[in-house]
């Protein structure tokens, strides 16, 4: 049976620079197609892509990232603010890969780019006041 | 010049008070010069929103019919304890409490999404809570349980009683190790990957009366959206720290103990609040009104970001093993910025304290005065200062024989 998933990954740094995606062609025989990416040389990398291939490969491929310390991560529909509980605190912009949550240095507030947004999750549980939101 | 509290609550009543914000005080003084500001400016507005830990509020619930005893019982609003130690029907309820089933950390990092601030925030939306309540009964109060809604129009007293807020200065929080840390500072990420930092800087009550010459037991204050008072020095208020020689302290330094009552209150201001891997708390808003007494008040009003400097500590070990180094010192301008250098390297930094929040609040607090509506009070005591002595003590361990 063929499958294709959206994941999200995130490669811890000492992995960033390894050829993971390469042994996910080669070994598992699974086609990508990479939607989203940030990786920062030493630091975390966040790849949003598209796997497909057969169902029985595929579920052995995400075994293998598992184990290799590459955390998996269902990709979510969207992320949304909810405008009237953020604080506009600050505490999510080192969170999201992106930059798609910043301070604007004219009004002190926290903007939420939405188009920058790639509905990883990363700021969901460290907002301490838990204003972004998963839409399903 | 100098002038007292009397005079300056004379020209709010007529509406005639020149009121500025800590952050707007800054440019006057510049351009006009201290002596000339001093004179024209009557009180200068500070404020602050953040996460503040040491905060609760007790409640007196009412007689039920029959009577119950729920003082050395159990209380429990929204499943979340609270303190039961006092007569019938008195409870504190305190911001970090949490629901006796919360799995806590078990699975790390724990999630955290419910506790005593979260309750409190409730109940100052006006919303109902459940109180669920047990006792072993007494011939004068027979009631062994009750399960019931409450909200605050129906309880008799609801006050906010917060026994440390209001920080002055705080740490830079940052992680040295290989792994995500979960503080009470936030997420960390590994090899220095953020900073965090938790005051309002320039705007920040106590940056802008250092050595507490107005902020004393009685000032009355905003807090939580309505009005409150300074009740006491917070707990842990440590006024010997190095301070710059302006006098503001480059450690956490002052705090406040504070209380008013809650059900004047909004939720815009007291905001549950979770940290993933830590626990709960609740988001405070607190501002402090300081009377423009004398040229030397108005100079400590005109501190500046640049100005204030907080120390780097490190939370995966220098922290949490009580060890006193730090990795540098940074100013609030620096901070704001977004980026920071530690050991040489380039750190994005984020607030737990909203800047754009403690804004809002100096400006509904200037809005109070220039109105009339808020008369500002003499302290009947001063904070504790530099000269009184008072030190920050350790817990060491005493081990004591246990007696079976
Ligand atoms: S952490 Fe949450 S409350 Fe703070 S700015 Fe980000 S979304 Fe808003
Ligand atoms: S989900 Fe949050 S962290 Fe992820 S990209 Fe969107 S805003 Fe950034």
């Amino acid at each position: 049976m063929n499958i294709a998933r959206k994941i999200v990954l995130r490669f811890p740094p000492r992995l960033v620079d390894q050829p993971i995606i390469y042994r996910l062609v080669k070994d598992y025989d699974l086609q990508f197609n990479i939607l989203k990416a940030s990786i920062t040389p030493n630091e975390e990398g966040i790849l949003v892509v598209e796997l497909s291939g057969k169902k029985k490969d595929y579920d052995e491929a995400i075994r293998f990232l598992a184990g290799a310390g590459v955390e998996v991560q269902a990709l979510i529909k969207d992320v949304a603010r909810l405008e009237d509980r953020c604080t506009h605190c600050g505490a999510c912009v080192t969170m999201c890969p992106v930059g798609a949550l910043v301070v604007n240095t004219q009004t002190r507030q926290v903007d939420f780019l939405e188009s920058k947004c790639i509905a990883c999750g990363l700021c969901i549980k460290p907002c301490p006041v838990r204003a972004m939101e998963v839409r399903l | 010049m100098t002038k007292t509290i009397a005079e300056i609550n004379e020209k709010i009543a007529k509406g005639q008070a020149v009121v500025v914000t800590a952050e707007e005080v800054i440019d006057i003084a510049k351009k006009k010069g201290v002596a000339r500001a001093a004179q024209e400016i009557d009180v200068v507005t500070t404020g602050t929103f953040g996460p503040m830990c040491s905060s609760g509020a007790y409640f007196n619930l009412g007689h039920a019919k029959p009577r119950m005893k729920i003082g050395g019982g159990t209380a429990y609003l929204n499943n979340v304890p609270a303190y039961t130690g006092f007569a019938a029907v008195d409870i504190f309820l305190g911001a970090t409490a949490m629901p006796d089933d919360d799995p806590r950390n078990k699975i790390h990092p724990g999630d955290f999404p419910y506790g005593g601030g979260h309750v409190i925030e409730e109940l100052v939306a006006g919303k109902d809570v459940r109180l669920v309540a047990t006792s072993y009964g007494t011939d004068c109060y027979p009631r062994r349980k009750v399960e019931t809604l409450i909200n605050l129009k129906s309880i008799n007293e609801a006050v906010l009683f917060n026994v440390r807020n209001a920080y002055q200065n705080y740490n830079i929080a940052v992680n040295l190790s290989d792994r995500t840390i979960y503080t009470y500072m936030g997420v960390l990420k590994p090899h220095l990957g953020n900073a965090t930092y938790s005051t309002a800087g320039q705007l920040s009550p106590l940056f802008n009366d250092p050595l507490y010459k107005t902020i004393g037991i009685g000032t009355k204050i905003f807090l939580g959206g309505g009005t409150g008072y300074v009740a006491w020095q917070g707990t842990q208020h440590n006024p010997n720290v190095v301070r710059t020689d302006k006098g503001v302290p480059k450690r956490g330094a002052g705090t406040l103990a504070v209380i008013g009552d809650l059900k004047q209150m909004k939720p815009r201001w007291l905001v549950g609040t979770s940290f993933i891997g830590y626990g709960c708390t609740m988001t405070v808003g607190i501002g402090v009104p300081i009377p423009i007494l004398s040229e030397e008040i108005l100079m400590y009003t005109t501190v500046k970001d640049e100005e204030i400097f907080a120390p780097i500590v490190d939370y995966s070990d220098a922290y949490p093993q009580r060890r006193p180094d730090i990795l540098g010192e940074i100013d609030y301008a620096q901070l704001k910025s977004g980026k920071i250098k530690v050991q040489g390297k380039d750190v994005p930094t984020a607030s737990l304290s909203s800047y754009a929040r403690a804004v809002e609040i100096s400006n509904i607090l200037k809005d109070w005065i220039k109105k009339g509506e808020f008369l500002l009070t003499q302290p009947v005591a001063p904070l504790p200062g530099p000269e009184s002595g008072i030190t920050f003590k350790p817990m060491p361990d005493r081990p004591f024989e246990k007696i079976d």
